[in-house]
Parts: structure tokens; C-alpha cells; sequence
């Protein structure tokens, strides 16, 4: 499947099926940090992402010193 | 994974509320977070005018938007910060949002206003980036909220951000900023009203409510923030909240609680102990200095500075007189 990433903007191929969950602790992303977004909508961490899946996951942090 | 109130297919799991939400439940636990907050801290009176301060980014769209639907009359202001294309993005992606929605947007532009703009001003004033956009950002939006006559400021800071800027201020005991943390700060000497509707929403849910609403944000992050202590301690923060769901708003709702008090001494000062402030002699705005910081900077940040050219054939540094944009 192809996996978008931001900031950086860059694209990984990871082999599916894999979950939402597995695929976040596949690439040592925390998921109180990032979202997954499969055709513009949430995919939640129990979903079973297809071998032919395009996911991009979204860092939600970002802010300068206050 | 099935939505708790309706039990549809879920899209976003909250581990810190132990729940899973639907769609259209999950906006509405954003939109009841985001009343339950404004009650909480008594933030605004039926009718008031508020002024949003948007970036363009996820935290203030979906403030401004959360607003909106709760049915506050809520306009926009924006400054543009001459960050290159990061800031004209996020100038079009705060445009898009209002015209869209028929929504009323102010702006300001650094440059074109002020003389400056974020890279070159801080570096001439001899600032870090962040600290002079947060001080300009902070005076520019005081002074549209008088100009504009409206009641009160409103942020899109989020759970992780006041949870970042406590840590920080645990860490280095900066009790002065302790005794100033608050989802409401008053309006007084001169400073309109400030609120940050979005402290009972973490980052991951402003975010989630962004594209479940089809709010289209600017996604990248400004290039001057990277590296920045604000987002090592939300990473920091993050990890602890995987072991131990809740315990960002546990660490910043019992600091309010329990903690808070102790360190309060600004906003409970009487008015004879508090340092006495003047309109600035520039600008108006109130200061307990001849002029105020914002004019400070601008001084410093459009006054020549020198350039260094490299070495002479003498194995000198020459410099010369340049002048900020």
C-alpha cells in the first residue's frame, strides 16, 4: 500500500493487509499524535487497511513557543 | 470498532474518554467540550463580539467553526507574517475558510503594516523567531479587538498546547508565568478579554474535528517552529498519554484546580500593587514603558544592521550597513 507522510512530505510502500494500529506501531508513530485519513475521512486503529490501500497520516502536532 | 452513543461504525477512538465515536457523535462531543469549557470558565456573556485570531491552521478553524455553531458572533483576524510561502498559505487557506463560509476576516500584514517581517525582524532584533511572532501576534490582535470594539480575544489553544506551556513552566518554575495561566484571562488596563474555547480538546481531536467537518488547513508546519521546546514537550507529553490515557488533562485541569491559586498573584494583585500603565506614546497601547514592546521591536527590527561580508585580504571581518526589509 502507499503511505503519505507530511512535513516532510514523502511516501512509503508497506506491504498489507495491516491494521491502522499496526501500521502506526509499524513506523513508531504514536497514536495520540497522528491520524489516518483513507479517502478524505478517519480510518479508526481496528481498520484492516487493503495490499492496494492509499492512507495518508497526519501529524497533528504544531505550534510555536507561546 | 462502534460508536458509544449510537453504536454505527466508529472512525475515531478517544482512549482518554475510553470511548469510540461515530462521525457525527464525535463532532458533537466537540461542539459539547467546546460549551462545556466556555461555562466552565465563564467565558463569554450572551451577545458578545468576538474577534478570532486565525492562522490558517487546524486550532483556529475549527474554533472559529465550533463558535459559529454554537451560534456566538464571531469575525476573524489574521496577520501575515512574511514567512514566505508557508505565511501565503495559510493567508489563503484563512481566506478560503471565510468566504466560504460568508464569514467576516480581517488582516494585517507585518511587512506591508509594520515595516518588518518574522525572519528578518527577529534576526535584526536579536529574537528568536517564535518570541517576536508572539509578541507582534499578541499586540496586533489587542489592538484590532479595541479598534473593532469587540469583547473578547479568542485562540484556538488546545489541551496539548496548555499542557506544553505548563511543563515548561513546571520544569523552569517560571512561577510569574504560573500565576498567568488560565483558559480566560480578563480584560484589564487597557487589555481586552482573552479565552481559549478548545483546552478541554487535545490536538489529535481539533485536528479529527477539522476533517470530519471538511475544513480544509493548512497541514505543514511553519518552517521557523521547528526544534522548538513547545513540540519536545508535547512529544514528551504524547508518550506519557499512550502509557496513561487522560493524563494530559489531568496534569492541566488539576494544575487549574489544585495549584493554580498558589501562584496567583497578577490577576488578585490590588490596583495599588500593580506596576501603573500609560497608553504608549507610539502607538496607544498600554505599557509600563515609554513605548511599548511591539513598537520596541519594530524599532529594533527595521533599524540597520550589520552585514557580515566575509573576510578581508587582512583576515578581518568587514561589515556594512544593511537594512531589514
Amino acid at each position: 500500500m502507499k503511505v503519505q507522510l507530511r512535513n516532510p512530505t514523502r511516501e512509503l510502500e508497506i506491504e498489507g493487509p495491516v491494521t491502522v494500529s499496526n501500521l502506526l506501531a509499524q513506523l513508531d508513530l504514536n497514536r495520540e499524535s497522528h491520524l489516518v485519513i483513507e479517502d478524505g475521512t478517519l480510518v479508526p486503529a481496528d481498520k484492516m487497511l487493503s495490499p492496494n490501500a492509499v492512507v495518508e497520516i497526519r501529524s497533528v502536532i504544531s505550534g510555536g513557543s507561546q | 470498532m462502534k460508536c458509544r452513543v449510537c453504536r454505527g461504525p466508529a472512525v475515531i477512538d478517544i482512549r482518554r474518554h475510553n470511548a469510540n465515536f461515530c462521525p457525527e457523535h464525535f463532532m458533537k462531543l466537540c461542539r459539547d467540550q467546546t460549551a462545556k469549557a466556555i461555562k466552565q470558565f465563564d467565558m463569554f456573556e450572551p451577545g458578545d463580539r468576538l474577534l478570532v485570531a486565525v492562522s490558517g491552521g487546524k486550532d483556529s478553524l475549527a474554533v472559529w467553526d465550533l463558535l459559529t455553531e454554537l451560534g456566538y458572533d464571531a469575525d476573524g483576524f489574521y496577520v501575515g507574517l512574511g514567512i514566505g510561502d508557508y505565511s501565503e498559505t495559510s493567508a489563503d487557506f484563512a481566506r478560503r475558510f471565510a468566504s466560504d463560509r460568508g464569514l467576516t476576516l480581517h488582516t494585517e500584514d507585518l511587512l506591508r503594516d509594520h515595516g518588518f517581517d518574522v525572519p528578518h525582524g527577529s534576526r535584526a532584533a536579536k529574537r528568536a523567531p517564535c518570541s517576536a511572532c508572539g509578541l507582534s501576534k499578541r499586540h496586533l490582535f489587542d489592538e484590532a479587538a479595541r479598534r473593532g470594539g469587540y469583547d473578547a480575544i479568542v485562540t484556538g489553544h488546545n489541551l496539548d498546547d496548555e499542557a506544553a506551556v505548563l511543563m515548561g513552566n513546571v520544569l523552569h518554575w517560571h512561577t510569574d508565568y504560573l500565576a498567568r495561566q488560565a483558559p480566560l484571562l480578563s480584560a484589564r488596563d487597557g487589555f481586552p478579554k482573552k479565552a481559549k474555547p478548545l483546552v478541554r480538546l487535545t490536538e489529535r481531536e481539533t485536528a479529527a474535528y477539522c476533517v470530519l467537518r471538511g475544513i480544509d488547513y493548512l497541514v505543514d508546519e511553519c518552517p521557523m517552529a521547528v526544534g522548538n521546546k513547545h513540540l519536545s514537550y508535547k512529544e514528551a507529553l504524547n508518550d506519557i498519554e499512550r502509557q496513561s490515557p487522560g493524563a494530559k488533562h489531568d496534569f492541566y485541569f488539576r494544575f487549574l484546580d489544585q495549584a493554580a491559586h498558589r501562584f496567583a498573584t497578577g490577576d488578585l494583585a490590588t490596583d495599588d500593587d500593580r506596576p501603573a500603565l500609560a497608553p504608549c506614546s507610539r502607538c496607544g497601547a498600554p505599557t509600563n514603558n515609554e513605548i511599548c514592546s511591539f513598537c520596541a521591536l519594530t524599532d529594533r527590527a527595521t533599524s540597520a544592521v550589520p552585514l557580515r561580508l566575509g573576510r578581508t585580504r587582512r583576515g578581518r571581518d568587514t561589515t556594512t550597513q544593511g537594512v531589514a526589509p
